[in-house]
């Protein structure tokens, strides 16, 4: 078995189901989300904050997030491995695929740890 | 038999050579809208931090979705949104083995090119409404 030490299981059978279950998860909450804000009629700052202050919203939002980064690791990772190759980037393909793809890992860290700041830090 | 001339590689100059099927152009903005998505996090999660901060913060970003450029932010991001959510459900459907005919696949590439161009319209809409 080719094992991918860069990818989110190193597994692509594992990528492949991880990427399903969170896709799942992401449209449950654009649609939740998108549903309150449409149905709220003339939003406020308390009915926003209310909506967001509930534990299950809480426990949903930081779901929702940590779906985002695996599957958008799974996503830009793909994206990755598909075009810098050496067919297209020459011999420093590998090491511009790995800059790249430490660069998507850090800035989706930072999403992780700035969202569960935002949960629960202010 | 092995056959060498297979082509393993598509060139960016070879893209515009050969015309593209509706499935393909279906996929390929399926991708790029994700890509989009992943930087549009970063504006997803300072809306959150600054609604959820204060009245006054809420307020704030209300005035600054409301200016031309965040207008055309939110429409852009949205729209990524809708086309990546309708494209998703495309790929989902592909699980069950819905659509993964090559008549099954164009059908469902022309409706979400469709249903998501209703959306994005719609969007549009939202955002100038707002």
């Amino acid at each position: 078995m080719v094992t991918q030490v860069t990818s989110f299981s190193r597994n692509g059978l594992s990528d492949f189901i991880v990427q399903r279950v969170s896709a799942y998860v992401l449209a449950a909450y654009t649609v939740v989300v998108l549903a309150f804000i449409l149905t709220a009629g003339g939003m406020t700052f308390d009915i926003w904050r209310d909506f967001f202050d509930q534990t299950w919203m809480q426990v949903f939002t930081l779901l929702a997030l940590l779906s985002t980064c695996a599957h958008a690791w799974i996503g830009m990772w793909t994206i990755g491995t598909d075009y810098i190759r050496e067919h297209y980037f020459g011999n420093n393909a590998n090491a511009i695929r790995l800059v790249y793809q430490v660069g998507c890992v850090l800035m989706l860290a930072c999403y992780m740890i700035w969202g569960i700041q935002i949960l629960w830090g202010n | 038999m092995k056959n060498d001339h297979r082509p393993i590689n598509v060139n960016p100059s070879d893209l515009f050579a050969f015309a593209w099927p509706i499935s393909a152009l279906a996929s390929i903005t399926h991708r790029i809208a994700g890509v989009v998505l992943f930087a549009g996090i970063a504006f997803g999660l300072y809306a959150l931090d600054v609604s959820l901060s204060s009245a006054e913060g809420f307020e704030a970003l209300l005035m600054k979705i409301k200016s031309p450029l965040g207008m055309f932010v939110t429409w852009g991001l949205l729209s990524a949104l809708a086309y990546h959510f309708v494209a998703g459900i495309k790929h989902l459907l592909l699980d069950l083995e819905v659509g993964d005919t090559l008549e099954g696949s164009k059908f469902a590439a022309r409706t979400t090119l469709l249903v998501s161009a209703v959306l994005i319209f719609l969007a549009g809409l939202w955002v100038i409404q707002g």
